[in-house]
């Protein structure tokens, strides 16, 4: 093995690949990173059973063959070399670097018992990444992180025809995002459930690129694994990872088909008035939201601690209600929106609160996204 | 930044009670007194919570494993220890440092700080602080029966622990503002608080082997040398800078249940049944309160005295059974209760008057543990012995209905050996029984101020720190 590369794009597609690595391997292989050249360039791979990454680099080959080093190292050392070209070779039972004046030696894992990484299924359709990226950031707000319940730390990934659906709940809140996407076939169908975490982690690392091809097998090989494919460097960068088993709830239905009380407010002096109410009584309390003509009350705190309360202005139509939150997720909800105002609908106090965003006082709701909320009940 | 400044006179108070365990061990049994007498888990793996002052004349020490203290001094006294009474001490010797200040802050059921500021006392020269002091040493050993604590008074936290160690036991120590570097420079730097053994031999390697060596060192260095907050807390602490505040209550109110058995127990699914019981009853209370909480915390006591308490916290707080005892249990998994747990405690803390509801009720197929109704599939042990099991430890009390109260010297071999003395009698006589004698029974420890069921609502801080 021996090639010759641009530092930028090697230390990148380096970053990346090593990125997924393990931080505890079940096995010392699983922590490499596999360097393969062929006559195409260079291919640059990480697997722990779970999830893949392989990464295509533009390079200048000499000779091909293939090297097994420790993924977190080459990632410290390409992170560090000055702008460049780097030429790596085999050298018995080492990897030799150069960069400038730089040189290093790398020891070796034996190639022989690193696993085969999973093929790609079939491409399903393709979604611009800048769009993949946000959604799938607004979605995995919900999801849960609880280990006990692990169908619920998957985002639930829906495909019919050009519309994508990402839903996520961990129990007491619950997000959807719905999107427009190229499917190869129009009349395609799909779902599969995602570790929320290597999904956001995902979306947000293929961005460079213009579009994001999402490769799901509905059966026969690749069954059970989901494949993203981006580019970037001149390369390509596919990621693999396993699906969550279970059957994910049903929640669209959650969504109250009816609304008695429809508050806009403005969404920064919202976050901003929460933030400040809840600070007292540290996290055990909730913040209490009061809807009157015009107005929001919040509240927070109890008599015998700290108490706060701010007002802000507020377009309430329909009754008065009385309501509460855990302040966290309320903020989680309100952060993840990204328009100016949002308005939040309500049933009953006790029932869940839908917020979404919406682009001005007087503009439309934008339901691309949408957060449900379940409030509080008092005990006393 | 401006470095922590301790107070301008002595008000901080450390009371350290001498050798505590062993020390109500001498005080209840007259016939062990002035003897090595050694606290700790009797059994194979067990482990010293405290030496007497003769125990540690042949190199017994608390952490010790119980077989190293048996060979250095194999003629001591071995006891597994009497919890029951050692609280009742604390809570006599806690209730006149209360009554010394409002604030109190207990470490542990032998030691505590207690700001004289906010005393009713003014006079805080050295003669002053130093009255206030003899007056507390004697309530303390009034009111305990004999017990002996020694006493710091300093500018801050750190110096007045370490005032209570010079001159230990039965000791007085008031360090005059100003003179706190001077007492320290020459001490090992292992003084300060957060240098254990690994920061100790960090330090050693750079040469630092005093606290003056120690304050050598430029704030730069040390931070290289520990870490971040580790270095500034040092650079300041070996300069006697120190502006700790004494706090009150150091755990927020919790609720929570705990039962202390006589046999160790090692069944995982006797721990996990008894585990479910205690979520219940402690979410019972919670409910009857009205109050949730967020955080679950669980404390275990293994066999050889060892305390563990975990504790996670929940994103919402819940009164839920089902959610505290499966929290509960998934701490349980992170304690090592192979060798046998002797308590276990069940705690709510981060009490709320709310609770967040679920958007939808998960079904059995994503949560099992969450469809089974808890402490209903007890095992086939009766849970009901396990407070009473009739294995005599050695320094239990006991009650024969002819030759009345005592304690168990030893047991084995079907028989069980009583010592016939209280401490309020001089050193009694020896007798053995038959270890199923029906005439011997144990004698619990009458303490008045005593709730009468092992739950309460608590503010105290778990568990002695001298084990």
């Amino acid at each position: 093995m021996k090639f010759r590369v641009e530092r930028d794009v090697l230390a990148d597609a380096v970053a990346w690949a090593a990125r997924s690595l393990p931080v505890r391997p079940s096995a010392p292989v699983l922590a490499g990173l596999l360097i393969e050249t062929t006559s195409d360039g260079l291919q640059l791979s990480t697997f722990d059973y779970e999830t893949s990454a392989r990464a295509t680099v533009p390079a200048d080959v000499s000779e091909e063959g293939k090297a097994l080093v420790s993924g977190r190292l080459l990632a410290d050392i390409c992170r560090s070399l000055p702008a460049k070209p780097v030429e790596m070779t085999i050298e018995g039972a080492k990897v030799s670097l150069t960069c400038g004046s730089a040189r290093f030696s790398l020891q070796t894992m034996p190639v022989e018992e690193y696993p085969t990484l999973p093929d790609m299924p079939e491409a399903t359709g393709t979604v611009p990444s800048d769009l993949f990226a946000n959604a799938v950031s607004q979605a995995v707000t919900a999801a849960g992180r609880d280990d006990m319940l692990p169908v619920l730390t998957g985002v639930r990934l829906e495909i019919d025809g050009s519309d994508l659906s990402l839903l996520a709940t961990d129990r007491f809140r619950l997000s959807l995002r719905e999107l427009g996407w190229d499917p190869g076939a129009t009349d395609v169908s799909a779902a599969a459930l995602v570790p929320a975490k290597v999904l956001a982690d995902t979306a947000k690392s293929l961005t460079s690129g213009a579009e994001v091809t999402i490769a799901l097998a509905t059966s026969g090989a690749g069954e059970g694994i989901i494949g993203f494919e981006g580019s970037a460097g001149g390369g390509v960068r596919r990621t693999t990872t396993r699906l969550l088993d279970g059957e994910f709830p049903k929640v669209r239905t959650l969504f109250p088909t009816e609304q008695q009380t429809i508050a806009r407010v403005d969404r920064a002096t919202l976050v901003e008035a929460v933030k400040r109410v809840s600070l007292v009584a540290e996290r055990n309390t909730a913040v209490q939201l009061a809807f009157t003509s015009g107005q929001l009350t919040l509240d927070a705190g109890s008599g015998d601690e700290a108490l706060a309360t701010e007002q802000i202005d507020a377009d309430v139509k329909g009754a008065d209600i009385t309501t509460g939150f855990n302040p966290q997720f309320l903020l989680d909800g309100l952060t993840a929106m990204e328009s100016p105002v949002v308005e939040l609908a309500f049933t009953q106090a006790s029932k869940p609160a839908v917020i979404v965003g919406v682009d001005g006082p007087d503009g439309e709701a934008d339901l691309a996204f949408r957060y449900l909320l379940m409030p509080r009940r008092l005990l006393s | 930044m401006r470095p922590p400044r301790p107070r301008a006179e002595p008000t901080i108070l450390h009371v350290d009670l001498d050798a505590f365990f062993a020390a109500v061990e001498q005080r209840d049994k007259p016939s062990l007194r002035g003897k090595p007498v050694v606290v700790g888990g009797v059994g194979g793996r067990g482990v010293v919570s405290t030496a007497s002052y003769e125990a540690r004349l042949y190199g017994v020490r608390s952490a010790m494993s119980t077989a190293e203290a048996r060979s250095r001094c194999p003629h001591a006294a071995y006891l597994s220890g009497r919890f029951d009474a050692y609280r009742q001490a604390s809570r006599a010797v806690m209730s006149l440092l209360r009554d010394l200040s409002p604030l109190v802050e207990p470490l542990s059921l032998d030691e505590a700080f207690v700001d004289l500021a906010a005393s009713g006392h003014t006079d805080f020269s050295v003669a002053g602080v130093t009255e206030i002091a003899q007056t507390l040493k004697d309530g303390v050993r009034e009111a305990t029966g004999g017990l002996t604590g020694s006493v710091g008074v300093a500018t801050s936290k750190f110096m007045a622990k370490v005032a209570s160690e010079l001159d230990k036991p039965d000791g007085l120590c008031v360090v005059p503002a100003g003179t706190e570097q001077e007492l320290i420079r020459p001490m090992k730097v292992s003084v300060i608080p957060g240098v254990g053994p690994a920061t100790a031999e960090r330090l050693r390697r750079v040469g630092v082997h005093t606290v003056a060596d120690l304050e050598a060192l430029s704030q730069d260095e040390l931070v290289r040398l520990v870490g971040q907050a580790h270095g500034t807390s040092l650079y300041h602490l070996c300069r006697a800078q120190d502006d700790r505040p004494v706090v009150a209550e150091r755990e927020a109110k919790s609720v929570s249940v705990e039962d202390t058995y006589d046999t160790d127990l090692v069944d995982r699914r006797l721990l996990e049944a008894l585990i479910d019981r205690y979520a219940t009853r402690v979410t019972e209370r919670l409910q009857k309160a009205r109050l949730s909480g967020r955080t679950i915390t669980l404390k275990v006591r293994l066999h050889d005295f060892s305390t563990h308490t975990r504790s996670t916290t929940l994103p919402s707080p819940t009164d839920r059974t089902r959610t505290v005892s499966r929290l509960a249990r998934a701490l349980l998994a992170e304690v090592d209760t192979s060798g046998g747990v002797r308590l276990l405690g069940v705690g709510v803390s981060g009490l709320a008057d709310w609770i967040q509801e679920d958007l939808f009720e998960i079904d059995g197929t994503l949560a099992e543990d969450e469809e089974r109704e808890p402490a209903e599939e007890l095992p086939a042990v009766d849970l009901s012995r396990l407070g009473r099991d009739r294995r005599w430890s050695p320094g239990q009390d006991v009650q024969h209905e002819e030759h009345g109260p005592g304690w168990v010297w030893g047991s084995g071999r079907g028989r069980v050996t009583v010592r016939f003395e209280t401490a309020q009698t001089p050193p009694g006589p020896v007798r053995t029984f038959l270890v199923d004698d029906p005439a011997l029974s144990p004698r619990a420890v009458v303490d008045p101020a005593a709730e009468p069921e092992a739950t309460r609502v608590q503010t105290e801080v778990w568990g002695p720190s001298e084990v």
